[in-house]
């Protein structure tokens, strides 16, 4: 069991890394909000994984929290991108 | 043998992971972007949440975890909905190869008033009377300075 969670793990830090490269050079600033979203993805999936190996069950709590900042963030950098003035990419 | 499911479960899940990721750094633009980040990476979370539920075999856990997948699948497509429709109206360039766009030269983004292209002279007269009257949901900066001045 344990080399499983450690492959988990392995390949959520590869997802992760991967992300963040997108989040550097996503050439609009969409691309950098859809590329946090997923981070976020990640992050709630990585505190599941914590919480299996860990065998602490509050960390589903986190993992709700979580996903809840993330979807209150895409909506409101979607209503910036839409409504705000000139912008910068 | 409840190892094993969990153990599946939990590996799936960090794949499904890795594809959306692998799906966001590989494909040409937002929308296809989009549409890897948004159904692989809500796969993924249900996975886990699902392995979480059956590793710690509680009714509260299992509830908490069902919620996650309920509220994850609820406003994964919301959040997907309002990414894209605020890329495309601030224009963000599309994949040349793209085949379709059936809103292009359709819709106004000042206005956000849809054409079908079979309207009558009279009928795009009184909507660009509309238009100049009142703006529907915003003004870009351009729009405004014609109308003030």
């Amino acid at each position: 069991m344990q080399i499983v969670f450690f492959i988990t793990f392995g390949v959520l830090s590869l997802a992760m890394i991967l992300i963040v490269i997108r989040l550097l050079i996503g050439p609009t600033l969409p691309d950098r909000v859809v590329a946090l979203e997923l981070l976020a993805s990640v992050i709630v999936a990585l505190t599941g994984t914590y919480a299996i190996v860990t065998d602490r069950s509050s960390f589903i709590d986190v993992a709700i929290v979580a996903a809840l900042t993330a979807f209150l963030a895409a909506i409101g950098f979607a209503r910036f991108l839409e409504r705000g003035g000139p912008r910068d990419d | 043998m409840i190892d094993w499911i969990i153990g599946f479960l939990m590996l799936s899940s960090a794949v499904f992971t890795l594809l959306a990721a692998i799906g966001i750094l590989r494909l040409p633009d937002l929308l296809t972007r989009m549409h890897a980040s948004t159904k692989a990476g809500a796969l993924g979370i249900a996975l886990m949440m699902l392995a979480a539920a059956i590793y710690f075999a509680d009714l509260v856990v299992a509830a908490k975890a069902l919620a996650v997948i309920l509220f994850i699948f609820m406003t994964a497509p919301i959040a997907a909905h309002a990414i894209g429709r605020a890329g495309y109206f601030v224009g963000v360039p599309i994949w040349d190869k793209t085949v379709k766009d059936e809103l292009a030269h359709r819709y106004d983004n000042d206005t956000h008033r849809l054409r079908s292209g079979l309207e009558t002279e009279e009928e795009l007269q009184s909507s660009t009377q509309i238009r100049d009257d009142k703006p529907r949901i915003r003004v870009t900066a351009k729009v405004k300075k014609k109308t003030e001045e």
